[in-house]
């Protein structure tokens, strides 16, 4: 038996691996660096590495292949626009994390132990949430490239490892931080054991562990069905869980609530963005002429979704555990782009995942900002009249509510008339109504927060919106004004991700 | 440049000045936004003169793309319907500015707010009525709910936020079931020949809708726009919107946005769907009827004169609806006359009423009395606006209420007949609040109330005239209305009904 050496294609693999060194160097720097530089010192490296592996990315942006990794990534127009969304939502995020004022001093301290006390007084920071960050990040770049099974699973590790951790850092309410990381983790866990019996009952099907080979088998036939069926379901469970679709969604309003705010913000947008990325490959690709065998479960699982999301966000009291709701139902909606299975499903999709990613990450970081003396103020009897209080930043936050309501000259109703006009193109009416009709329900919640920020009057219980920090700022701008322009010249994007979209096989 | 375009834009730019100014220099406010409104109300005048009323299509068309992937353009024009719309928001903007002078006193944030909403609804009023793409006319018809929201939850009186809320609320219903119509016909028109959102290819697209896809995507429309104008039973939140919103907001609300509801049954539901339409009519009929009556009679029952207003435009856009649905060209002309009518004397009875709410400080009827002899002037108005609201002949909705009669009797002589009693009602709940209010013995409480300012003098003087002229001599409206009503049922092929002779024998 002969060894052949691996052929990589490095030119494509480099914005992951841009990202993977950095993450070491920030491991690095965590053991040898001086500690006062070292909140600066890791930021620059993962803001550098994030930037540079966004330009690496542009640099191959019009090259596809299905060899960049010996078969086991596939480069191509969809992969580079969902990994350059991944990484314009991270940098955003970076920019949040930034503000330590979040973070434990010591993850490893116990809560409430004469350890995490004498931290607080050496107010040290944790850096490791930096290269933590970047793992994460490789691991989402990875998702959505991966063209066989194994690959797959190990970039699913690979990002949801470093959040499990990074969702337990609050540095308040910590056993609540912590209690959700081991739920979080838990529950991963499991939905991860469930994917990889997908793999197995995929392999005894197909002989084989890339998409192509799964492909060409369903399109050969001679396989066994119940296996198909029973892998198919297996894999959609453990995907379905990283996007929060209902029924494996019951993480998710804790990780939202437990985890410290610009943690979620990155986790609700970015691993949204790489999960629906993976699913939209594996069911375009490995399971498309298996349309029959999934579509109607898929359809039945998106409008359960959709309504259930929206109906459960309006019982909400707290403004994270509302957003989760919220998440869930626009998982729904994103559902809709894959049971579209068409071009248009593609496009929209993407187009929605970005114009979402960018306003979860904006939304998120407005709600850094409302704090009183013990942190953050979440509950949502509390946010009222936060109009009065700060008109601009309440206007803000109002602003990602309508895009998430999907009002017109806001990206959200660009992404919902897509969306919803590629699935009732391919014949889901089905889809239509229901997300209509979760549209109008969740119309609901959003309006009441805003009628609960503009038009009550302030309790006065020290609640305040504190200044934000210069890298706040910029996230807060960006993709507020992302979101605005994406309402009003949507052209440009939507042209971009019409001609170059696309899987290759 | 486009007239309409910059009549649209001027507003915008009126907004903008606005913003600039300081926020303390209430009075620079005021002037900018009544300056920017007269402007647009002449560049309004200038078009209507430039208006070639024999030319039956779309004029001062401008067409350009918006997002071309979706066969979205930004389009506008108008035919002789939109154009008399356009003129009565128009020339009501300015009026609305110089009556509610010190509206925006009482609000819960300044008057710079209040004139930057106005200004930038008055835009979204023009782009709603000259809006020849489908999808354009949707993203106005949405987007300007959310400045009548702040302007009502903000600056109005009472239960203000929950009157905001349930308008917005039944709005965006109503908005999200014509955005699933507006999907399909979307997916539809990509079947045949292309996805388009021009109005003039979709009225071709009915020919290939089976019977039950086009009343699907009628009531889409339809209820939306029932909503909006409203037809009972979806009225329900008028009354609460008009009685919590300032005068001049409801002056804007009833005149202005609810006709974008009668306006979209003929542009959109006729145009559209004629087959559903003519499947719908005698349905329709029975609504349009039961709101005449039923806003009549809860007219008559009103203790609240602002309700009470509310109240009688049901009624009137009653009979709007049965003119509409009567598919004659009589009741079309009379409709689209009835709409502007109704928008001057609204405005009357509406900025009356308020100015003699704000000066007695109640808004019951009761608290009124013998007004004539303490302020002749505001009395003489209120009686006026009155007169032309139950159609007295000699005032404008003498003429279109005939016409809109005539109209319906010739094919439809029962919901003529009854709507007939709609009038004699109208007598009632106009002149039992006059007499009240106006006649017999100065109550206590009103023994000194000032008459009208020389201001209000100046913004209730051209509504008054108006309404006189026409009424005496709506010849020039009449001569821009027949053609394009004409034009609207030639082109779908709805023919009036030849007189019979062998009625008599």
């Amino acid at each position: 038996m002969t060894f052949t050496a691996p052929v990589l294609n490095y030119a494509q693999l480099a914005p992951m691996l841009i990202v993977l060194g950095g993450a070491l160097i920030g491991v690095l720097i965590e053991a040898f660096g001086p500690r006062a530089s070292r909140h600066a010192s890791q930021l620059f490296i993962t803001v550098a590495s994030l930037v540079a592996a966004f330009a690496a990315l542009v640099r191959v942006r019009n090259q596809s292949s299905v060899d960049a990794a010996m078969g086991s990534v596939g480069f191509d127009g969809a992969g580079v626009l969902l990994q350059g969304t991944i990484l314009i939502i991270a940098l955003l995020s970076v920019f949040l994390i930034a503000d330590q004022e979040n973070f434990t001093a010591l993850a490893a301290a116990v809560p409430g132990s004469s350890e995490e006390r004498e931290s607080l007084q050496l107010d040290l920071r944790v850096t490791e949430v930096y290269p933590l960050t970047l793992f994460a990040v490789a691991g989402m770049l990875l998702f959505p490239v991966s063209t066989d099974l194994i690959t797959l699973f190990v970039a699913l590790e690979m990002l949801s490892l470093p959040l499990y951790l990074m969702a337990g850092l609050s540095r308040r309410r910590r056993l609540m931080s912590q209690e959700s990381a081991l739920k979080y983790f838990l529950l991963g866990a499991f939905s991860s054991a469930f994917l990889l019996f997908g793999v197995a009952y995929l392999y005894g099907y197909s002989n084989s562990v890339t998409f192509a080979g799964i492909q060409a088998s369903i399109t050969g036939g001679s396989g066994n069905d119940v296996f198909l069926l029973l892998g198919i379901a297996f894999i959609s469970v453990g995907l379905l869980f990283k996007v929060g679709a209902v029924p494996f969604h019951a993480w998710s309003p804790d990780v939202y609530q437990g985890a410290p705010t610009a943690i979620t913000g990155f986790m609700a947008a970015a691993t949204k963005v790489a999960a629906f990325g993976a699913i939209l490959r594996i069911f375009y690709v490995a399971f498309a002429n298996a349309e029959w065998q999934w579509k109607p479960a898929l359809v039945l699982i998106a409008i359960v979704t959709m309504v259930f999301g929206s109906v459960v966000a309006i019982t909400q009291r707290d403004v994270k555990r509302m957003l989760a709701y919220s998440s869930i139902a626009h998982a729904g909606f994103l559902l809709a782009g894959v049971i579209a299975l068409s071009k248009s499903g593609l496009d929209a999709s993407i187009f929605y995942l970005f114009a979402y990613g960018i306003a979860t990450v904006g939304a998120f970081g407005v709600v850094t900002l409302v704090r009183d003396s013990a942190g953050e103020v979440t509950d949502l009897n509390r946010w009222s009249g936060l109009g009065k209080r700060s008109p601009l930043v309440a206007s803000v936050f109002a602003f990602f509510l309508l895009a998430f309501a999907g009002i017109p000259l806001t990206s959200g109703f660009i992404g919902k008339f897509s969306i919803f006009s590629a699935a009732y193109e391919t014949g889901s009416t089905a889809i239509l109504i229901a997300g209509v009709l979760s549209s109008a329900i969740a119309a609901f919640f959003y309006i009441r927060v805003i009628v609960l920020m503009f038009f009550k009057d302030p309790v006065e219980d020290g609640t305040s919106v504190v200044i934000p920090s210069a890298l706040t700022t910029t996230t807060i701008a960006v993709t507020s004004l992302i979101t605005l322009i994406l309402g009003i010249f949507p052209a440009p994007l939507i042209n971009f991700i019409e001609s170059s979209a696309f899987f290759i096989r | 440049m486009n007239a309409l375009t910059s009549m649209m834009l001027l507003p915008l730019l009126g907004s903008l000045l606005v913003a600039v100014i300081p926020s303390d220099q209430t009075l620079r406010i005021k002037q900018a936004a009544l300056g920017t409104t007269l402007l647009v109300a002449i560049s309004g005048v200038m078009a209507w003169f430039k208006f070639d009323s024999a030319n039956t299509s779309f004029q001062f068309v401008q067409i350009a793309q918006w997002i071309p992937s979706f066969g979205i353009n930004y389009a506008v024009g108008v035919d002789g319907l939109a154009l008399v719309l356009i003129l009565m928001s128009v020339l009501l903007a300015p009026v609305v500015v110089l009556a509610g002078w010190n509206e925006s006193e009482g609000g819960r944030w300044s008057a710079k707010v209040f004139y930057i909403l106005i200004l930038v609804l008055e835009t979204m009023m023009i782009g709603v009525f000259a809006a020849t793409d489908v999808f354009l006319f949707y993203v106005f018809f949405e987007a300007m709910l959310i400045p009548v929201y702040f302007l009502i939850g903000g600056y109005g009186s009472g239960e203000r936020a929950a009157a905001a809320v349930k308008f917005l609320l039944y709005s965006l219903f109503g908005g999200l079931l014509m955005l699933a119509s507006i999907i399909g016909l979307y997916v539809i028109s990509g079947t045949h020949g292309g996805h388009t959102f021009d109005i003039g290819q979709l009225s071709e697209l009915h020919k290939f809708m089976s019977p039950t896809t086009q009343n699907l995507l009628f009531l889409g429309f339809f209820i939306a726009f029932a909503i909006k104008a409203p037809v009972w039973p979806l009225h329900t939140w008028l009354p609460d919107a008009a009685a919590a919103a300032t005068p001049g907001t409801s002056v804007l609300l009833l005149g202005v946005l609810d006709k974008v509801g009668t306006f979209g049954m003929i542009r959109f539901c006729l145009t559209l769907f004629p087959d559903a339409s003519k499947t719908f009519t005698p349905v329709i009929l029975v609504f349009a009827v039961i709101s005449i009556l039923y806003g009549a009679f809860l007219a008559i029952g009103a203790r609240d004169i602002k309700r009470l207003i509310a109240y009688t435009s049901i009624s009137h856009f009653g009979f709007i609806t049965m003119g509409i649905f009567a598919m004659t060209t009589q009741g079309h002309s009379g409709a689209t006359l009835y709409m502007f009518n109704h928008g001057f004397s609204t405005a009357a009875l509406f900025l009356v009423a308020g100015w003699m709410i704000s000066r007695r400080g109640s808004s019951t009827i009761a608290d009124f009395g013998g007004l004539q002899r303490v302020t002749p002037v505001m009395a003489w108005s209120f009686f006026i606006a009155g007169m032309s609201s139950l159609a007295l002949p000699g005032l404008s909705s003498f003429v279109s209420e005939f016409l809109v009669l005539v109209g319906t009797y010739t094919r439809y002589p029962v919901a003529a007949v009854i709507a007939t009693f709609g009038i004699v009602l109208a007598a009632l709940y106009i002149l039992i609040p006059v007499q009240k209010a106006l006649h017999g013995p100065t109550t206590p409480g009103n023994e000194n109330l000032p008459d009208l300012n020389l201001r209000e003098k100046i913004a209730i003087a051209p509504v008054i005239a108006v309404i006189v002229a026409l009424g005496f001599y709506p010849a020039p409206l009449l001569n821009v209305i027949n053609p394009a009503s004409a034009h609207v049922l030639e082109v779908q092929g709805f023919t009036d009904p030849v007189p019979s002779e062998s009625a008599g024998k």
